[in-house]
């Protein structure tokens, strides 16, 4: 509770909304002990005095009665009555949603039909209804408004119910022998409480202007009773001899319903864990970079990642998802990079065309390079043109990497028009041999599918075709047979072989089986919280596995026939930089660890192609 | 595409059968004898003895409703006692009225409301979208009828730019562009609160798809951010944009009772609020049914605007 507090009160906007309703809230509350005018004394000489006159703080009204005592008491009115519409509405809707959500079945449906009729109706013509059965009046104007506002808590304390009443404690509870009476006001109720609080408080705002509006209208408070609402509607017949009486008025309206909205929203925000950390940022087009230390200095290689480091700011927080990470790849090579998840293989792929999610990802330090070129802090328009055209991208899960929306055609000839000026029907050309060239099946009809009309294999060979429409030197595919079954993802593993050897593509796999890794790829490094633990050429590794964590790698590989056995992936984010341990990070897990394992940096060694980030490693490599 | 039409529209049936049961209900809630509380100060002997004939009051409640619901299929509404005419007469007469204002409002709130929660949403932190969100505060927090006052009271009685009501001009006016003139400050007024409402939730569906993994494809593929955003990230937030303004458009068509009234325009929404005041029960059950009725076709169009939009829902 504290928590929530706190939370809702960082939102600087929620709590000056607080302050003001306090403030409005509590004057309405004292209202009969100020020393006012009496809000009802005609006064007809001096009508429409203008604010702070002598005596009369906000003016007259067309009557001559003072403005001030009538708009402290309009205020406690439309308050009040906002306040009790909302409790009924309240109450019988909660009644409602909780009987319907518990017992279910008939009761369910029959409650949630009649709730659906209602919500049919645009609110108002509803509330003129009631109010035209039971006449004009500020009582009936606030059973219309309570009425029209039942299906909004019957329909969401019914949803919280429905996932309430399965659970073992409402069991029990019958098993104990409990009537239903019982179960629902004493088990279900006090959990679903909070969010009737919270729907009143994200209602009562709309309550409050809905029945001012109709007492606007004349059809709510009559003569001498008055909310704000009906003095507004008074006030509106002078509006253009002597507007500050409505203007008073407005201001006041609007006043409650805004503190209420900011509060409203707060709690809200303050409710909602997604906003929390701040994850519902927008993505920058590229990967925020804040470069600190030396740039390395360029090398000959076609696409070579030097001293990488990718970090994740949340809040005071810093995730270093990628350390000092170097790798280099040459025209037709492939490199495996191999790692759980968390590990940042990913991290380290998505940096290279500035596509890690930013905020929270930071580029902070380190290069990398194609054809020498540094790409990091590269102007956003240099880093799209390579984009696909140079280096392109292949994502492990089709579904929810192509866009659901757009026809498989499009979005081939999109990646092709991006980069190249060729008319629609060239691109449509292009975008059907793409297709014939990933191996798929009456390519002419096919563009005009959707993602969600193929299945997962299929949709995959689209991912690779759009990979391969602009003939990039270098591909990066993350995990891209992981979402695949095991014939299918020999298929496509076979498809990214001969399309290696037969273009002279570069080719980054990233993935955690190393099954995949002897098949595909010529070298390959283990990456382990950030940072490459050992690195050498496939066959070499798979032989004489270095580091113990790349020996329990690959003592994890599947036998052929046997079902997918995944190491127990390092639950969370990548260790937090404060608490990274000294040393090895892989310390914990390790069998052979001891003490000086932890107590520096340790290099990563080797005298041939292999090497191996450790103290005690399984093979002798030097 | 022509069945689910058809499947969305037989739908409706049972809904606008709600509704009227509903509207029924509510009216028999008036206590006492039903001829003389439907009649109210207009329960002369002929009016009473008129609308039991015309409504089988003396029958059960079940047959009167039916009687009731027969006539109105049949295009009789019953007679207007206030106005002393048929009820659909008066209806159809300030039906396009209503039509064109909430209409006009809906459209400018539809384009302006997405509009600003787009950029907003694009330029997120920055100057435009604060400014925007401290407008939409503003504009979901001030009553509609308090701004159609205000507006009044600057455009038209101080600065004398723009009428301060009506729907035309009194003598020779009545031709479009006078009617768009007289339109302009009840529009604005009318799409203020729901402009704002839409610019919220659809800064929060951009937000949302924008931190989907096909927009990373999209980067990653070259396509360029403008592309990105009001290309691929807007259609797909048009999903979720989309049903909002099947809501707001119920709101529009609430706040037009507000507007109708401050600008003296010809609609129905006014002739409800007369009709309410003079206690002439049938207008009121015929204006709300139609109304409604009218509300829950405009929802069906948004459901197949929402199927074009989107091939993942089954037509
Ligand atoms: S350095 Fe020590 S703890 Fe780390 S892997 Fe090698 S032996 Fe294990």
């Amino acid at each position: 509770m504290m928590k929530f507090i706190k939370l809702l009160f960082r939102n600087q906007l929620a709590a000056v909304g607080a302050v003001i309703l306090s403030i409005i809230v509590f004057l309405a509350l004292i209202t009969p002990f100020l020393p006012l005018q009496d809000p009802g004394a005609t006064d007809l000489p001096n009508k429409f005095l203008p604010p702070f006159t002598e005596g009369h703080f906000l003016g007259t009204d067309h009557l001559g009665r003072d403005m001030l005592s009538r708009l402290f008491w309009g205020t406690r009115m439309s308050l009040w009555v906002g306040f009790v519409a909302a409790m009924i509405a309240a109450t019988v809707g909660s009644a409602i949603g909780i009987t319907s959500g518990y017992f279910g079945g008939r009761v369910d449906n029959i409650f949630m039909r009649f709730v659906d009729m209602l919500m049919a109706f645009p609110y108002i013509l509803l509330a003129m209804a009631i109010v035209a059965a039971l006449g004009p009046g500020l009582n009936n104007a606030l059973i219309a408004v309570a009425v029209v506002n039942i299906p909004f808590f019957a329909r969401n304390i019914r949803g919280i119910t429905v996932g309430l009443a399965q659970r073992e404690f409402v069991d029990a509870a019958k098993l104990a022998g409990m009537g239903h009476t019982r179960i629902i006001l004493f088990e279900l109720l006090p959990n679903v409480l909070p969010v009737i609080v919270i729907a009143m408080s994200t209602t009562i705002g709309w309550m409050i202007l809905e029945t001012a509006g109709l007492s606007f209208l004349g059809l709510g408070s009559q003569p001498p009773q008055a909310d704000l609402g009906s003095m507004l509607g008074d006030a509106r017949d002078d509006l253009f001899t002597d507007p500050h009486p409505s203007v008073i008025v407005g201001i006041a309206i609007f006043l409650i319903v805004m503190s209420i909205n900011l509060l409203g929203d707060g709690v809200r925000d303050a409710l909602d864990p997604r906003l929390r950390s701040g994850a519902l940022s927008r993505p920058l087009p590229s990967t925020m970079v804040d470069r600190g230390g030396d740039i390395p200095t360029p090398t000959e290689d076609l696409l070579a990642i030097q001293n990488l480091e990718t970090q994740f700011h949340v809040g005071n927080r810093i995730y270093r998802a990628v350390n000092d990470v170097t790798l280099t790849v040459k025209p037709g090579e492939c490199l495996g990079v191999i790692g759980e998840s968390g590990s940042g293989k990913s991290v380290t792929a998505l940096s290279v065309m500035g596509l890690v999610a930013s905020p929270p990802g930071v580029i902070t330090g380190g290069a990398v390079r194609y054809e020498g070129n540094d790409l990091i802090g590269a102007p956003y328009e240099k880093l799209r043109q390579m984009r696909g055209d140079k280096v392109s991208y292949i994502f492990q899960d089709p579904l929810s990497t192509l866009h659901p929306l757009y026809r498989i055609g499009d979005q081939l000839a999109e990646a092709i028009q991006s980069h190249h000026p060729v008319s629609n029907a060239e691109a449509r050309k292009r975008a059907i041999k793409l297709l014939k060239d990933v191996r798929i099946p009456n390519a002419e009809s096919r563009i005009r599918n959707y993602p969600h009309e193929m299945s997962g294999g299929m949709r995959q060979r689209v991912g690779i075709a759009m990979a391969l429409a602009n003939e990039p030197e270098v591909i990066i595919a993350d995990e891209p047979t992981t979402a695949l079954d095991v014939t299918v993802q020999a298929q496509i593993l076979a498809l990214l072989d001969d399309l290696r050897r037969d273009r002279g593509l570069a080719i980054i796999f990233i993935t955690h089986d190393f099954g995949v890794v002897a098949q595909l790829c010529d070298r390959v490094a283990v990456m382990y919280a950030g940072r490459i633990v050992e690195q050498g050429l496939t066959d070499e590794v798979l032989a004489h596995p270095a580091h113990p964590y790349t020996k329990r790698l690959i003592a994890c590989v599947p036998e052929l026939g046997e079902g997918r056995r995944v190491l127990a992936a390092i639950p969370g984010l990548p260790p937090i930089v404060s608490d990274l341990p000294p040393g090895c990070a892989f310390a914990p897990r390790c069998d052979k660890a001891r003490p000086e394992c932890s107590q520096g940096d340790i290099a990563l060694e080797g005298a041939g192609s292999q090497t191996v980030r450790c103290l005690y490693p399984e093979e002798d490599i030097k | 595409m022509g069945a689910y039409i058809l499947k969305r529209l037989l739908s409706a049936i049972p809904v606008i059968l709600g509704i009227t049961i509903i509207v029924f209900l509510i009216i028999e809630l008036i206590p006492g004898d039903p001829a003389t509380a439907i009649l109210g100060a207009y329960a002369t002997p002929e009016n009473v003895e008129r609308i039991n004939r015309d409504l089988g009051l003396d029958k059960p409640m079940v047959a009167r409703y039916f009687i009731w619901l027969g006539n109105m299929l049949q295009g009789d509404f019953g007679r207007s006692f206030s106005l002393n005419r048929p009820v659909l007469d008066e209806i159809s007469d300030r039906f396009s009225a209503t039509l064109i204002l909430a209409g006009v409002s809906f459209v400018l709130c539809s384009i302006f409301g997405i509009l600003a929660g787009v950029i907003s949403a694009a330029r997120q932190y920055g100057f435009a979208d604060k400014a925007i969100t401290f407008v939409v505060l503003i504009g979901i927090s001030i009553p509609s009828f308090f701004l159609g006052m205000m507006l009044q009271l600057f455009f038209a009685v101080q600065h004398r730019m723009l009428p301060v009501s009506g729907m035309k001009m009194i003598y020779g006016g009545g031709d479009l562009p006078d009617i768009l003139w007289h339109l302009i400050l009840p529009a604005t007024a009318l799409a203020a609160v729901a402009t704002g409402v839409i610019a919220r939730l659809s800064r929060s569906a951009m937000l949302e798809v924008l931190r989907q993994d096909y927009i990373r494809t999209a980067r990653a593929k070259g396509v360029n951010e403008r592309r990105v955003i009001y290309g691929h990230a807007l259609r797909s937030a048009m999903v979720s944009i989309i049903p909002i303004l099947g809501i707001q458009a119920g709101f529009v068509i609430s706040g037009a009772v507000y507007i109708e009234y401050v600008f003296e325009w010809p609609g129905l929404g006014r002739m409800l609020v007369n009709a309410i005041l003079k206690r002439d029960i049938l207008l009121v059950e015929g204006g709300v049914v139609v109304v409604a009725s009218c509300y829950v076709l405009f929802n069906i169009m948004v459901d197949v605007i929402q199927s074009l939009i989107d091939p993942r829902i089954k037509t």
